[in-house]
């Protein structure tokens, strides 16, 4: 484990490519991209403060801020800023850091739960089927949820990158483990 | 029955097929009504969000995205979408892959576990822009019937159409057209109104992170446009059409509020003009109900 800023280039830049993520070295506090934010406006959300604390290494302080989890990864900010920092894409990755280290609610947790039950983060249940008929489709849509077969190459993937460990999924109950007990963490 | 003008392969993610299947009908038909066949993608899942498990685990999203466009690949046919985040994951999931040889690389590792490869050989379309630039403004003209001449309508773009521009390639994300020439061209005004360009309030886990609190944006969102005259809000994503129609719903138990303003996905505001019924498209089977302007 490096500093937070080394974590976010190493994470990110797996995925994005280093300069893209590197772009967080050039912010230059201006406040742009909270002037601009629509989440500021109704929670707690400072775009400017989480670059300038993911840059002062402030990884428990980052990582435990309800407010992180408050960004729609609208790209507002990462439209406007005139330094050219990814700061979306730059978000998105410190909170995959945040999530690594356990730092992920339970109801973000159980939308993996059902992509991997489904393959799906919004499966279809029996109401829905009917609507579907309503309007002359076949009652349930010829994806993952429908064929086993496909949901297992899905599931390969979710084992694969321990996505599921990252969650505490337990395969026997195809659940979070301890839900039973209402749930942890 | 009009020309070809292609077949694709419609990837239906979730929210459009497992909760608003009038925008999977909606968009089939009027499609079919300019030649435009559609292919379904058999083992299809979750694109997925590019908010949600882009926040939880990028190295997770990618390969899961590149499995669904390996098999419209495997078709041989290009993408069309109904949602702005099966949008932004696939397309920009595609962007990275073709930008990144060793990241295809190292997904191309995973998807060989079940025999898939992504290759890069397909294309991955918005429904509104096959509407605005295959289909076009003039065929799309000669099949309105019944123009919505007085109907005053709220754009609502979402983010994952526009943003980030570099990657989708609309232009400014700040001076959008492609809904507002689409809305005109039924006969309908499209109005300007406060923060038309913000977001529902839903998307990158905020909904689950918090559901009341993304509900106000909702909120905002819509009293902006009431206040400006709008009689409609039309929009291109499945996941904002949730959060602006069955979040009226929300919204009204929690803050005891009345809305009851109606919200179409861009197929099923044109489908109206063309004439279709909106049983056909499947606006009974939603939260808002359509006013008579809409259905004369």
């Amino acid at each position: 484990m490096g500093t937070l800023y080394e974590d976010i280039v190493d994470y990110g830049g797996e995925v994005f490519g280093r300069e893209h993520m590197e772009t967080l070295k050039a912010c230059v506090q201006c406040g742009k991209c909270t002037g601009g934010c629509p989440s500021g406006r109704n929670t707690a959300l400072r775009t400017r403060k989480l670059m300038q604390m993911a840059l002062l290494d402030l990884r428990e302080e980052i990582f435990n801020a309800p407010e992180l989890w408050f960004c729609t990864t609208c790209f507002t900010c990462y439209e406007r800023c005139p330094k050219g920092v990814k700061t979306t894409d730059i978000i998105r990755t410190i909170r995959n850091l945040a999530a690594k280290e356990g730092h992920m609610s339970v109801p973000h947790r159980m939308i993996g739960v059902y992509v991997l039950k489904t393959g799906h983060a919004v499966p279809i249940g029996p109401d829905q089927m009917k609507l579907r008929e309503k309007v002359g489709l076949d009652s349930q849509p010829p994806t993952t949820q429908k064929y086993p077969e496909y949901l297992k190459e899905v599931q390969e993937i979710f084992k694969t990158t321990g996505y599921d460990a990252m969650i505490d999924f337990d395969w026997e109950t195809m659940n979070l483990r301890g839900m039973e007990k209402g749930g942890k963490k | 029955m009009s020309e070809s003008l292609g077949t694709y392969a419609y990837f239906l993610g979730c929210i459009t097929p497992n909760r608003y299947p009038g925008i999977e009908a909606a968009t089939k038909k009027v499609f079919k009504e300019f030649g435009i066949e559609t292919k379904e993608m058999v083992g299809a899942s979750c694109c997925p969000a590019p908010g949600v498990f882009g926040s939880f685990d990028l190295h997770t999203w990618l390969p899961v995205a590149a499995r669904n466009l390996a098999i419209a690949e495997e078709m041989e046919l290009e993408i069309y979408v109904t949602c702005n985040g099966c949008y932004g994951s696939l397309q920009e999931a595609d962007h990275l892959l073709k930008e990144h040889p060793k990241v295809k690389e190292r997904v191309n590792k995973v998807l060989a576990k079940f025999g898939r490869e992504y290759k890069g050989t397909t294309k991955v379309n918005h429904s509104i822009v096959i509407l605005h630039d295959v289909i076009g403004l003039d065929r799309l003209k000669e099949k309105i019937k019944k123009p919505l001449d007085d109907v005053n309508v709220a754009v609502h773009y979402g983010c994952h159409f526009l943003k980030p521009s570099e990657v989708r390639g609309h232009g400014s994300s700040e001076t959008p057209y492609i809904l507002e020439d689409l809305i005109r061209v039924t006969g309908a005004k499209d109005v300007d109104y406060k923060d038309k360009l913000m977001c529902c309030g839903a998307g990158g886990g905020n909904r689950t992170a918090d559901t009341l609190q993304s509900l106000e944006w909702t909120r905002q969102k819509l009293v902006n446009a009431i206040m400006a005259g709008c009689d409609c809000m039309v929009h291109p994503c499945a996941f904002c059409h949730l959060q602006l129609d069955r979040g009226q719903a929300e919204m009204n138990k929690a803050f005891g509020t009345n809305f009851n303003f109606p919200i179409l996905f861009a197929t099923q505001f044109i489908g109206l003009a063309m004439g279709m019924s909106q049983e056909e498209l499947g606006l009974d089977i939603q939260t808002t109900t359509m006013p008579e302007k809409l259905l004369k």
